[in-house]
C-alpha cells in the first residue's frame, strides 16, 4: 500500500495558523501539543527583505487518521486558508511537486 | 445531516465567536446539543470550505469557563468587582426603570448606545436607540472615528457609492465565473489582509489572485508577508498615505496614462484636480513619506497602464491626518484609470439585495427609520453640529465631541450608557483612562457582553451575557451574500443581541414594536429580497445578489446606481466627482489635499529629538480581533504575549536583544511589551498590536486584567480630529521611545 503525506507549498503559506488550531480542533489537543506548527522564516537578500513561513508537521500528526478514513480531506488541509497543502499518496505529491518551486512533502508515519 | 445525537447545522459566521467582519460559512457539529466543531463550509462561496484560526477556536470560545452565563448586577463599589447572579426579568425591569427616569429627567438624548466594531450589533443597537429616541450612536474613544466610516465618507462625497476589490466575491461561482477577470495589479494599501476578514473582505481572496496572476504593489511601513512577495514594495513613513497617493495622482495625469475616455464621460472635475495635483510633484512626496521617487513613479506607471488593477486598503488610511480626505484621493486614483465597477478593478459594493442590516448610510437610516425621525434625531446627535459631513453622512456621534461633552457636560449632560459588545477601556478607545475617568460619572451603565473585560469591570452597573455567533438568530447582507446566522444551540442563559434589544426596545419604545419574536423582526427586513429566515437557513443559509443594483458591472451605464434610474453615478453631477459637490455643499474643500500627522519628525522635530521613534500601534494579529480572544488557549498559545516590532539595528543601539521586555513611553504613558528584533520594521518605525489585556490576572481596579501595563492606546490620545470630523487620529503617528525594563 502506497504511503500517504502532506504536499505544503510554502511560496503561498501566509503563517495565518490556521492549520494548527484546525489540528488543535480535531484532535481536541491540550496545551504545548498539535500536529502540525508553523514557524516564520526572515531571510536579508542584497537588496529585500524576504517573509516566508514554513508549516512542519509534529510527532502528533496522524494525517487525521479518521477524517482520511472518511474520505476526507486531513483537517489542516481543509482549512488552509492559502490553500497551499495537499494530501495524497507521496509518489503522486512528489510529481505535484515538480511544478511547485518552493514546496515541502512531509510524510509523518 | 443528522445521526442519531449527532447533527450538523450549517450557518453564517458574524459577530462574537470568530469575532471578525466575517460571512464565512460554517458547518456546525453538534452532539447531545452541544457544539463539538465547527469547519468550513465547502459550498459557500465566501470561504470555499477555509476558515480562520478564531473561527476554528470556536469551542473553547463558547464553552470557556470564564463565560459570563447569566445576568448579573454589581453590589460592590464600581470596579471591586463584586457581582450577583440576577435573573433576566430582574435585569429588564431595572434597565426599563432606569432609562425611563433617565430619559424623562434629561431626555433620551442623555442616553449613549455604543458598540465596538462593525459587526452584527449595528442592526439590533441603532433599532433599540431609536425606540428609545436617542440619536447618540457611538464607537467611544475611536479618535477620528477611525474605522471605515471615513473610508467610506471619501468614496460616497466622490462617487455616491462604495466600491470594493473585486475578487469575484459577488459571483455565485467566483474565480470560474466568466464574467471575472483576475486584477492584473493589487494595490495593498495599508492591510495585511492574510490576518482577517477586514472590512467584509475575506483577506486570502488575494492570494487567491496571486494564483491567478495578480501582481501586487503594497504600501505599507513593515516588510508583511505581501509586501516581500510585491513587484514594489512602497516603504512608506506611517501618516503619510495622502501625500503617496496625491503623488501618483500627479504622475499618472502629467503623463497623461489615464483612461482618457472614462474621465470625459464619466469624471467631473478632471481640470480642477489636475491643477492641484501639481502641488505633489514626486520628489517632494518622496521626501514626506520616505518611499523614493523612482518606485512612486513606477508603481502609478504599473498601476494606471494595466488594467484591470484594483486598491485593496485598510484602516490606517482612517487613521491618517484629514482621513476621509485620503480616501477621497485613493477613490480618484481608481476613478481616473476607470477601474470602477468593472470585473478585476474596485467594483460597486452594496448591501446584498438591498436589505439593510444596519445602517451604512444616511439613505439606510431613513429607509429604516424615516426621514422624519432621523432629521429630528440629527439636532441633537453628538458632533453633528460642529462636522457638516459627520450630520450628513451615517449616524455616527464624533467621538472626540463625545469626550468633552461628558466631561464638561456641555450642551448637555450624558448621563448613561449602553454599552453591548465594546470594550471601551481594553481597546477601542485612545486615551483610555480618560474615558474611564468620564465614564465612571455616568449614573447608570449596562454592559452587554459575552466576557468580563476591562470595561464591564470598571463600568458596568448592570451585566447582560451576550450570544456567540451558533447560537443566534441574525441575518447579513454587508455585500454579498445575502445570509442568516442559524442558531444551532443555548449556552446558559446567555441571548442574542436582537433578542435582549428587541425586549428594550419592547419595554422602552415610544411607539408599539410590531414584532412578536428576532424572525419576524428578520423576515420583514428580507421582504424586499423576496426571502425569509426560514428559506435562507434551508438553502445552507445565503444566496447571492440576483442582477440588479448589488451585483456587478458597469452599473453606471446601466441605470443602476441612481433612484431616477438613469445612467450615471448617485452624485449631484451623475458623474465621478473629483471635485466633490457634496464637499462644496458643506464648506470642505471640495479636492483632496495632504495634511502632516500633528505630531512627528516634520511638525514638532523637538519632540522627534525626546522620543525619535514613531509608534504604529494597531498592528492586526490572524489569531486575535481586536480587543478578543485572550482567554482562548488554542489561539493565547501561538501568541502568548504583546509583541512590539523593532528593527535590529534599532535595537542595538538600544541594547535591546530579541524577546526581552521593554517600555514603550511617550509623553501620555507607558506600557510593556516583548520585543520582536526584525529587519521588517523600518529603522525609526515600531508597530504594536492593540486591544491588550490579560484575562488571567486580577479583573477589579486598579489592575483591569493588565491593562493599564499593556494596553498600546495608553499612549495615544483624542482631540486631533480632522477638519471634516474624520481622521488625524495617532494610532500610527505617535512619537514614543522604547527603553530595556531592567529586573
Amino acid at each position: 500500500m502506497s504511503r500517504n503525506g502532506l504536499l505544503i507549498e510554502y511560496e503561498y503559506c501566509t503563517g495565518c495558523h490556521a492549520c494548527e488550531v484546525a489540528c488543535k480542533q480535531e484532535h481536541n489537543f491540550s496545551d504545548g501539543m498539535c500536529g502540525i506548527r508553523v514557524d516564520e522564516l526572515v531571510t536579508v537578500g542584497p537588496d529585500k527583505v524576504h517573509v516566508d513561513f514554513i508549516p512542519i508537521t509534529t510527532r502528533f500528526c496522524d494525517l487525521c487518521a479518521e477524517r482520511t478514513a472518511k474520505g476526507e480531506q486531513p483537517a489542516c488541509v481543509k482549512h488552509c486558508q492559502a490553500i497551499c497543502m495537499a494530501y495524497g499518496p507521496v509518489s503522486e505529491l512528489v510529481k505535484a511537486m515538480e511544478d511547485k518551486p518552493r514546496s515541502l512533502i512531509f510524510a509523518p508515519k | 445531516m443528522a445521526k442519531g445525537n449527532e447533527k450538523i447545522v450549517n450557518s453564517t459566521m458574524w459577530s462574537a465567536g470568530c469575532g471578525s467582519h466575517g460571512g464565512c460559512g460554517a458547518e456546525i457539529y453538534l452532539k447531545d446539543g452541544k457544539v463539538v466543531k465547527v469547519e468550513g463550509d465547502k459550498s459557500h462561496p465566501w470561504n470555499q470550505g477555509r476558515l480562520c484560526p478564531k473561527g476554528l477556536a470556536i469551542p473553547q470560545y463558547m464553552y470557556h469557563p470564564d463565560r459570563v452565563m447569566h445576568p448579573l448586577k454589581r453590589v460592590g463599589a464600581r470596579g471591586e468587582g463584586k457581582w450577583q447572579r440576577i435573573s433576566w426579568d430582574e435585569a429588564y425591569d431595572t434597565i426599563e426603570k432606569k432609562l425611563k427616569d433617565i430619559r424623562e429627567k434629561y431626555g433620551a438624548e442623555s442616553v449613549i448606545f455604543c458598540q465596538g466594531t462593525g459587526r452584527d450589533i449595528g442592526g439590533p443597537i441603532t433599532f433599540l436607540m431609536y425606540a428609545y429616541g436617542s440619536p447618540n450612536w457611538v464607537q467611544v474613544g475611536l479618535a477620528g472615528h477611525a474605522c471605515y466610516t471615513p473610508r467610506l465618507a471619501g468614496m460616497f462625497v466622490t462617487q455616491g457609492d462604495y466600491s470594493v476589490l473585486d475578487a469575484s466575491q459577488f459571483l455565485e461561482k467566483r474565480y470560474d465565473d466568466p464574467q471575472w477577470t483576475p486584477p492584473k495589479y493589487i494595490i495593498i494599501w495599508a492591510q495585511n489582509p492574510v490576518n482577517g476578514c477586514f472590512d467584509s473582505f475575506y483577506g486570502h481572496w488575494v492570494v487567491d489572485c496571486m494564483k491567478r496572476g495578480s501582481k501586487l504593489i503594497v504600501v505599507d511601513p513593515r516588510v508583511t508577508w505581501m509586501a516581500s512577495r510585491a513587484e514594489i514594495h512602497l516603504q512608506i513613513r506611517p501618516g503619510t498615505d495622502g501625500a503617496l497617493a496625491l503623488g501618483m495622482l500627479n504622475v499618472i495625469i502629467n503623463e497623461g496614462i489615464y483612461d482618457k475616455n472614462f474621465v470625459e464621460k464619466w469624471c467631473y472635475g478632471f481640470d480642477e484636480l489636475k491643477k492641484r495635483v501639481q502641488e505633489y510633484p514626486p520628489e517632494k512626496v518622496a521626501d514626506i513619506t520616505w518611499v523614493p521617487q523612482e518606485k512612486i513613479i513606477e508603481a502609478a506607471r504599473l498601476y494606471a497602464t494595466n488594467k484591470p488593477s484594483g486598491i485593496h486598503w485598510g484602516e490606517p488610511i482612517d487613521a491618517d491626518p484629514a482621513g476621509s480626505v485620503v480616501a477621497q484621493a485613493i477613490n480618484h486614483l481608481w476613478a481616473i484609470t476607470g477601474n470602477i465597477d468593472n470585473p478585476g478593478g474596485n467594483v460597486i459594493a452594496r448591501p446584498s439585495h438591498g436589505v439593510a442590516t444596519y445602517p451604512f448610510s444616511t439613505r439606510e437610516l431613513t429607509d429604516l427609520y424615516g426621514e422624519e425621525l432621523v432629521e429630528k434625531l440629527n439636532e441633537k446627535r453628538i458632533g453633528a453640529d460642529r462636522y457638516p459631513m459627520v450630520k450628513n453622512f451615517r449616524g455616527w456621534v464624533q467621538p472626540d465631541v463625545l469626550i468633552e461633552q461628558m466631561e464638561t457636560g456641555q450642551p448637555y449632560p450624558v448621563k448613561a450608557a449602553w454599552i453591548q459588545t465594546s470594550n471601551i477601556i481594553g481597546g477601542q478607545a485612545a486615551d483610555p483612562r480618560r474615558h474611564l475617568e468620564a465614564m465612571k460619572k455616568l449614573d447608570f451603565i449596562v454592559v452587554v457582553d459575552l466576557f468580563q473585560n476591562p470595561t464591564s469591570m470598571a463600568l458596568a452597573d448592570i451585566f447582560l451575557p451576550a450570544a456567540s455567533f451558533p447560537e443566534k438568530e441574525s441575518f447579513r447582507s454587508w455585500w454579498a451574500p445575502l445570509a442568516v446566522l442559524v442558531k444551532a444551540v443555548e449556552v446558559g442563559e446567555c441571548k442574542s443581541d436582537w433578542e435582549i434589544n428587541l425586549e428594550m426596545a419592547r419595554r422602552l419604545g415610544t411607539k408599539p414594536i410590531p414584532y412578536k419574536t428576532v424572525k419576524a423582526l428578520i423576515d420583514d427586513r428580507l421582504k424586499v429580497a423576496g426571502t425569509s429566515y426560514d428559506e435562507l437557513a434551508k438553502k445552507g443559509s445565503w444566496e447571492m445578489p440576483p442582477e440588479g443594483p448589488s451585483k456587478p458591472y458597469y452599473r453606471h451605464e446601466r441605470g443602476l446606481l441612481r433612484q431616477d434610474s438613469q445612467p450615471g453615478f448617485n452624485t449631484p453631477t451623475g458623474k465621478v466627482e473629483l471635485w466633490s459637490k457634496r464637499h462644496e455643499e458643506w464648506g470642505l474643500d471640495p479636492l483632496p489635499y495632504y495634511e502632516e500627522p500633528s505630531e512627528g519628525p516634520i511638525s514638532t522635530p523637538e519632540l522627534w529629538k525626546e522620543y525619535p521613534l514613531i509608534l504604529a500601534s494597531g498592528r492586526r494579529s490572524s489569531v486575535y480581533f481586536h480587543a478578543e480572544h485572550r482567554m482562548i488557549p488554542w489561539l493565547r498559545e501561538l501568541e502568548p504575549d504583546p509583541i512590539v516590532e523593532i528593527h535590529p539595528q534599532t535595537a542595538k543601539d538600544l541594547g535591546i536583544a530579541d524577546d526581552e521586555w521593554v517600555y514603550i513611553e511617550n509623553k501620555r504613558g507607558k506600557v510593556k511589551f516583548r520585543a520582536k528584533v526584525t529587519p521588517t520594521a523600518l529603522p525609526r518605525v515600531v508597530s504594536a498590536p492593540h486591544g491588550w489585556w490579560l484575562p488571567e490576572t486580577d479583573g477589579r481596579e486598579p489592575n483591569l486584567f493588565g491593562t493599564w501595563d499593556h494596553n498600546i492606546n495608553n499612549l495615544t490620545s483624542m482631540g486631533n480630529q480632522g477638519r471634516t470630523g474624520f481622521g488625524g487620529t495617532n494610532y500610527r503617528t505617535s512619537l514614543c521611545r522604547i527603553t530595556k525594563i531592567k529586573d
